[in-house]
C-alpha cells in the first residue's frame, strides 16, 4: 500500500505534536507541555469549524459560542460538583461532576442544542449574512454570559481542581495532554469518516453547488443542519478541554476574537484539509509564544503571515506541502 | 390518449413587467418526446425551472404522477423521478464526473446520512453511477472532474445524472448545445431509445434533431404557447412559421 504525500505530511505533524512534552521534559522546560496542549485543542475546535467551513463552505464566525458553552458547561458542573449543590433546571436536577467524560458528554449536548437553534435561523441565510447572523448569535451569548451573575459574569468562573479521568492522574500536565491529543485523534477520525462518506459527498457537493444537490433529490438545508450540529458538538467538546487546561472559564472564550482564531487557524492550515486545524493550530501557537515574547504587537505579524497565505498559498501549509486536494 | 405523466394547467410567471409564463397548459404522456420550442428570451428555460421546482409559478397547476406538485420543493420533485439537464450545466464542479453521478444514486437510495462508509470504496454508488455513464457515452470520462469536461461532455453528464435517478420524466433544456454534430447525432439516437423508459419534455434550438425526434411539438413565443402539434403540423402551420420558423428557414 502506497501512502499520499498528504497522509505522510499529516502523520509527521501528528508525530512531531505528539513528541513535544517528551522533548519538553527531557529539556527541563514542563511550560512546553501545556503550550502542546493548548495546540491539540485549538486544532479539535478548529476541526469541529472545519466540518463546517471546509466541508460545507459554512464561513461561522460564531464558533466561539460553542467552543464557550463547552467551557461553561465543564465549569459549571465543576463549580457545582464542588460546591456539592445540584444544579436546577426548574424541571429536574442534576448532580455536579468532576469526571471529564460526564463534563464532555454535557459539553457535547450543550454545543450541539446550541448550534441546532442558531444553525435552524442561520442556514436559511448565506454568504456575507450567514456570516453576519452567525457572529449575531455568537455575541448575544457572550452578553449573556457577562451579565449573568450567578457563574462569574464578566470575571469568569474558576475551576478549582482539574476534573478526573478514570485511572489517570489529570493533574500530571503530560497525562492531560495525553487526554487532549486522543480526543484530537478521534476528532480526526471523525472528520476524514465524515468527509469520506454519503454525508460528506452531500455536504461537499451542497458547498459546490446547491442547486444540483436539490436537483438529484438531496435538500441542501438538511445536510448543512446536520454538519453544523456536528460542527459545534466538537467546538463545544474542545472548549470544555480548555477550560479544564486553564482551570478557567470566563467570556473571553466567546467573543469574536475566539471565532475569528478559528478561522485564521483553519487559513492558515488548510481549508477542508484533514490537517488543515492541527497545521494551522500548531503555527498559531508557535507563532503567539515566540513572536509575543519578542512583541507586543505579535498579531502585527501574524497578519503579515496570513495575507501571505491568502495571497500566495491559498491550500495553507498542507496545501502548500502536499498541492492541490483530490476529490477522486 | 395515456394518462399524462406531466401536466401542466395555466401556469403563469412574471419578471416584473415581463410576462414570462402566460397561461400555459401543456402536457407530456408515456414513450413521447414532447419538444418545446420558440425564439430566445420565449420562456421555455422558465417554464422548465417551474416544473423542476427551481422557480416559483405565480398560479396555476403542475401533476406528476398524478400528483398536485406546486407546494414542493425542488428536491422533493427530484425524488419522484423528475429528472432534468439544465441550459447552463449545474455541476458539482471539483467532483468528477463519476462522483456527480453517485450523488444521484445515493439520493436515489435515500442514504444521504451514513456517515462513516467511504464512498469510492462502495460498489452499491459506483457501479450504477459508472452504468449510467456509461449509457451516456462518458464512461472514459468518469474520473475527470466536472469542471474541466467540455460543454457538450457536461450536458451528457447531466443526462447521466437524470439516468441513474431512475427518472419518470426528463425535463431537458437544450442537450445538444455546445456538442459537434457527431455528438448532436449520436444524442439523438440516444433520445430516441430513452423515450421508450420515461417520456421527454425535450427544449432544443436544433431543428434537426427536433424534427427527428418529437412526437408532439409546442411552439412557445413570449411566454405564450401558439401551437401544439405533430411536426407535420407544425411545419405548416402559418403562425409558427411567421413567428418563430420563418426566420430560420
Ligand atoms: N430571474 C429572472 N428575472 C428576471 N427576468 C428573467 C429571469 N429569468 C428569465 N427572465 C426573462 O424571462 C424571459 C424568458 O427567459 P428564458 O426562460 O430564459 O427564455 P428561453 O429559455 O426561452 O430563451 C427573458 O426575457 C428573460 O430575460
Ligand atoms: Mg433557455
Amino acid at each position: 500500500m502506497t501512502i499520499s504525500r498528504e497522509t505522510a505530511i499529516n502523520l509527521v505533524l501528528a508525530l512531531l505534536l505528539l513528541a513535544v512534552p517528551f522533548i519538553a521534559m527531557q529539556l527541563g522546560k514542563p511550560f512546553y507541555v501545556t503550550l502542546a496542549t493548548r495546540m491539540a485543542i485549538l486544532g479539535l475546535a478548529a476541526i469541529g469549524l472545519n466540518i463546517a467551513l471546509g466541508l460545507g463552505g459554512l464561513v461561522s464566525f460564531g464558533h466561539a459560542a460553542f467552543f464557550g458553552i463547552g467551557g461553561y458547561a465543564a465549569g459549571i458542573l465543576a463549580s457545582h460538583a464542588f460546591s456539592g449543590q445540584p444544579l436546577d433546571f426548574g424541571l429536574f436536577a442534576v448532580p455536579g461532576s468532576k469526571l471529564m467524560p460526564v463534563i464532555w458528554a454535557a459539553a457535547i449536548l450543550a454545543g450541539g442544542l446550541l448550534a441546532a437553534a442558531i444553525g435552524s435561523i442561520s442556514l436559511r441565510t448565506s454568504g456575507v449574512y450567514f456570516i453576519m447572523i452567525t457572529l449575531a448569535f455568537a455575541q448575544m451569548t457572550y452578553y449573556f454570559a457577562i451579565s449573568w451573575p450567578a457563574y462569574g459574569g464578566e470575571d469568569g468562573l474558576s475551576i478549582t481542581i482539574r476534573s478526573t479521568f478514570p485511572g489517570v492522574n489529570t493533574l500530571v500536565p503530560q497525562n492531560y495532554f495525553l487526554i487532549c491529543y486522543a480526543l484530537l485523534v478521534v476528532g480526526l477520525v471523525l472528520f476524514a469518516l465524515l468527509r469520506d462518506s454519503r454525508f460528506g459527498a452531500a455536504l461537499q457537493a451542497s458547498r459546490q453547488n446547491e442547486v444540483r444537490v436539490a436537483s438529484v433529490g438531496i435538500a441542501p438545508f438538511r445536510i448543512k443542519l446536520v454538519a453544523f450540529v456536528i460542527s459545534g458538538m466538537i467546538t463545544a467538546l474542545a472548549g470544555a478541554l480548555y477550560a479544564d487546561l486553564n482551570r478557567f472559564v470566563s467570556p473571553s472564550m466567546l467573543s469574536w476574537h475566539m471565532s475569528g482564531e478559528f478561522i485564521v487557524l483553519i487559513i492558515l492550515g488548510g481549508v477542508g484539509r484533514l490537517c488543515g486545524p492541527l497545521a494551522g493550530a500548531m503555527l498559531f501557537v508557535m507563532f503567539e509564544y515566540i513572536l509575543g515574547g519578542l512583541t507586543e504587537r505579535w498579531q502585527f505579524f501574524l497578519g503579515l503571515l496570513l495575507l501571505g497565505v491568502v495571497l500566495f498559498a491559498r491550500g495553507g501549509l498542507i496545501g502548500l506541502l502536499a498541492g492541490r486536494a483530490r476529490h477522486g | 390518449m395515456a394518462e399524462a405523466v406531466l401536466a401542466i394547467r395555466d401556469l403563469c410567471k412574471s419578471f416584473g413587467a415581463l410576462r414570462a409564463t402566460e397561461n400555459v397548459s401543456i402536457d407530456l404522456v408515456p414513450g413521447e418526446i414532447h419538444a418545446l420550442i420558440g425564439p430566445n428570451g420565449a420562456g421555455k428555460s422558465t417554464l422548465i425551472h417551474q416544473i423542476a421546482g427551481t422557480l416559483k409559478p405565480d398560479s396555476g397547476e403542475i401533476e406528476f404522477l398524478g400528483k398536485p406538485v406546486s407546494h414542493i420543493g425542488a428536491a422533493e420533485r427530484a425524488r419522484m423521478g423528475l429528472g432534468r439537464s439544465f441550459q447552463v450545466s449545474s455541476l458539482a464542479p471539483e467532483f468528477s464526473a463519476l462522483r456527480n453521478v453517485m450523488l444521484a444514486v445515493q439520493s436515489r437510495q435515500g442514504t444521504s446520512f451514513r456517515f462513516f462508509k467511504p464512498v469510492m470504496r462502495d460498489a452499491t454508488l459506483v457501479e450504477p453511477a459508472m452504468a449510467a455513464l456509461e449509457r451516456a457515452g462518458l464512461k472514459d470520462r468518469a474520473r475527470v472532474a466536472a469542471a474541466e469536461l467540455s460543454h457538450g461532455e457536461r450536458r451528457q453528464l447531466e443526462i447521466a445524472i437524470a439516468l441513474a435517478l431512475g427518472s419518470r420524466a426528463f425535463l431537458l433544456d437544450e442537450p445538444m448545445a455546445g456538442m459537434g454534430p457527431e455528438g448532436s447525432k449520436t444524442l439523438t439516437g440516444f433520445l430516441d431509445g430513452l423515450r421508450r423508459e420515461a417520456p421527454i419534455l425535450l427544449v432544443e434550438h436544433d431543428m434537426d434533431a427536433v424534427f427527428a425526434l418529437a412526437d408532439r411539438i409546442s411552439v412557445l413565443v413570449y411566454g405564450r404557447v401558439i401551437a401544439t402539434g405533430t411536426v407535420d403540423e407544425i411545419r405548416s402551420d402559418p403562425e409558427v412559421r411567421r413567428a418563430y420558423l420563418g426566420g430560420a428557414e
